[in-house]
């Protein structure tokens, strides 16, 4: 007998397949991309009580082998052995919603069908008994001819089992193909098997359908999910300050560590000023994206999210996009990155590569950290409403900016670049689920871990390259030292073109490296500033009231404005390029964004000094 | 296809019905094959769950068997019905 190397999850979406994959890998997780597409690879190491280890796949939820999306075009390759630099897994298993039998056992047919070594993991019972479903797995296997292994991936019941039946397996049995059935036999079967398979059943669950006769009501659905999204983005703002000034004082004290124990000189400076300054004030973020994510993780767990697809629809409709968008559109509030790699779900090519486009006009978490120092900087704090702070409604005001934004450039691109067909919108409602707490830490441990790599990475590298071009030359006496220096030269050349919209130096200077991540932005400004005080008191004041000090709040206003719609992250039109097969839209997308961020800045300018402000 | 034949999105939330024939050639080559992955197919059992945001009769949410699909009337409008 063969041991299996490689073992594969397949099944349908909703099948619960993650959770089982989480359940059996723990965060022993590795995540990439297959190449040429941006369909997550998500691996794993599983531990057989004999001591071996074997490699995990969790492959993309797929309806049936007859693919209509990216994402099951690659489940499709890889579970055949077509596809290119991945080897066949050997040893298939099907995950099965135990509640949803009856359509998850056609595509389970057209799996087993292969021939290959194959185990049948009757996942989310306690669901189905919830649902007063009782069902009968040796039944099933008989039926099916392959074991059946009843699991809760969320409990973690029947992990032991199903380990030891995929440790049983002979990876090099060779089992007959079965024959070639239609996709209407398949489902005559699929009724038949589910019919044997269950012992007894009763009506309807109830649970789901009354939360649905709620949260998809013609008139409640659609104002309690702009509720909750009001919700999210006031508990960005509030909840995290603790959190944050905990992390700007550790920056502090590290800082006035850093000069007390060391002798001043170039390493010193490049220390406090460069790295402390930059990163740190980047790094402080953290818990506002961490308090994103986490809603975000939230809210895909329950299912909610796609009840907020549904909600979303007709809105949708009405620009030409379909509820699917909704979803990479929500992620992109967290990062573009992930929501242009969530887009493959859209089958409708046209429809994708709008979403693609807009996906940057949602406000994404790099952007936080400089509505918040600006928005902290110039905006009073003070209560307009109870529970509602004037600063938080500003930064509503800016995420609205960019929706409105999109919804414009949305209508536009539909009706010229992007002109087709409308767009359908066919997706499965999963049945409401309670989050489990190690699903959604594994998840903010990955984002979170993405967030600091990159501040460990690109934002170190352009702050200490920065921070070089700000400290050298030497200024002369007298002479301020950012317009001495390599980076104010720099900033005196392109400045022209940013006066008219109301930019100061430090700000033109700050839009450079935010080009590499927009993070940067608040880093540069930071370091700018850091460099800039002559006096060591003047370095430890906040970035805040420097801003506050210097900026006028038309200044302010326009940067604001001009980073609602701010031309692209480096890593952004990366995966664009990667998505869109070439050059070409990606740099429409740049045209586009640069030019809207010009105009809506400079509008934002001369709006705020005609008002007085 | 008759004019007068009922269709899936003229049914009224909470009623369910047979499909006894579906227009394929009024839809996408992919949403036919979607729709028929879920089981969405002539001689399915469904029940229309929810319609609409506002007023507007789109999108629905249709019940087979345990699962809830949202669609939309366009695909609904295609889907002649005997209700069960």
């Amino acid at each position: 007998m063969i041991l299996s190397e490689r073992v594969a999850l397949v099944g349908n979406p909703n099948a619960g397949k993650s959770a089982l994959f989480n359940a059996l890998t723990g965060a022993r997780q590795k995540i990439a991309n297959y190449p040429g597409v941006t369909v997550e690879r998500k691996a794993g190491k599983l531990v057989l009580p004999s001591g071996d280890s074997i490699e995990l796949i969790d492959l993309p939820g797929s309806y049936a082998f007859d693919a209509t999306s990216p994402d099951e075009e690659v489940t499709r390759k890889v579970v055949m052995g077509e596809f290119e630099g991945e080897a066949q897994p050997d040893l298939l298993v099907v995950v099965l919603d135990a509640a949803n039998l009856e359509q998850h056992l056609v595509f389970a047919q057209e799996v087993i069908a292969l021939g290959r070594p194959t185990i049948v993991a009757l996942n989310m019972v306690d669901l189905a008994e919830r649902d007063g479903l009782t069902l009968d797995p040796q039944a099933l296997s008989k039926a099916l001819d392959v074991p059946v292994v009843p699991t809760v991936a969320v409990r973690r019941k029947g992990l032991t089992e199903l380990v030891d039946a995929i440790a049983a397996m002979d990876a090099s049995a060779d089992f007959a193909a079965g024959a070639e059935l239609t996709l209407p036999e398949r489902r005559l079967a699929a009724r038949n098997i589910a019919k044997v398979a269950t012992l007894s059943e009763s009506a309807e669950r109830q649970i789901n359908s009354g939360l649905d006769r709620v949260l998809l009501h013609p008139w409640f659905g659609p104002p309690i999910l702009f509720a909750l999204l009001f919700v999210i983005f006031q508990a960005v703002f509030a909840w995290a300050t603790p959190f944050a000034d905990g992390l700007e004082a550790g920056v502090g004290l590290v800082s006035n560590w850093v000069t007390a124990s060391f002798a001043e000189g170039f390493f010193r400076d490049l220390i406090t000023e460069g790295l402390l300054a930059g990163v740190g004030s980047v790094v402080v973020f953290l818990p506002q994206i961490v308090i994103l994510f986490a809603f975000i993780l939230i809210m895909e767990a329950t299912g909610y999210m796609a009840r907020a697809a549904f909600v979303m629809d007709r809105l949708m409709a009405s620009v030409g996009l379909s509820g699917r968008s909704f979803i990479p559109l929500l992620s992109s509030f967290a990062c573009a990155i992930p929501g242009i790699m969530a887009t493959r779900s859209i089958a409708d090519p046209k429809d994708r590569l709008t979403t693609i486009l807009i996906a940057p006009l949602m406000t994404c978490s790099a952007r936080l950290p400089v509505y918040l120092v600006i928005i902290g900087a110039v905006i009073p704090e003070r209560q307009v409403a109870p529970l509602i702070g004037l600063q938080g409604l500003v930064m509503f005001l800016l995420y609205v900016a960019g929706i409105v934004g999109a919804v414009v450039v949305a209508f536009v691109l539909r009706r010229t670049v992007t002109a087709g067909q409308a767009s359908g919108f066919i997706m499965e409602l999963p049945r409401y689920q309670l989050p489990q707490t190690k699903d959604l830490l594994i998840g903010l441990w990955q984002r979170a871990w993405v967030f600091l790599r990159r501040a460990g990475t690109i934002i170190f590298a352009a702050t200490v390259v920065l921070w070089l071009l700000l400290t050298f030359p030497k200024a002369e006496i007298g002479e301020s030292q950012l317009d001495a220096s390599y980076a104010g030269q720099i900033s005196a050349v392109i400045q022209p073109a940013f006066e008219p919209i109301g930019f100061n130096q430090e700000m033109t200077l700050a839009l450079v490296p935010a080009m590499a991540a927009r993070e940067v932005a608040v880093a540069s400004l930071a370091t700018t500033y850091a460099v800039d005080s002559d006096d060591e008191e003047a370095t430890e004041e906040a970035l805040s009231a420097e801003i506050a000090a210097r900026w006028s709040l038309p200044t302010a206003l326009a940067f604001l404005a001009w980073f609602v719609f701010a031309p692209q992250c480096i890593s952004t039109i990366a995966v664009a390029r990667r998505e869109t097969n070439g050059w070409k839209w990606p740099m429409v997308m740049l045209g586009y964004l640069f030019a809207l961020a010009y105009v809506f800045a400079g509008a934002t300018y001369w709006l705020a000094i005609w008002a007085g402000l | 296809m008759a004019t007068d034949a009922i269709t899936l999105d003229t049914l009224a939330p909470g009623s369910s019905a047979t499909i006894i024939s579906v227009d394929w050639d009024m839809l996408a080559l992919d949403e036919c094959k979607r729709l028929r992955a879920l089981g969405i197919d002539e001689g399915a059992l469904v029940a229309v769950a929810h319609k609409g945001v506002f007023g507007s009769s789109d999108p629905l949410a249709i019940t087979i068997g345990r699962m809830t699909i949202a669609l939309r009337k366009i695909h609904a409008a295609a889907m002649q019905v005997e209700p069960a």
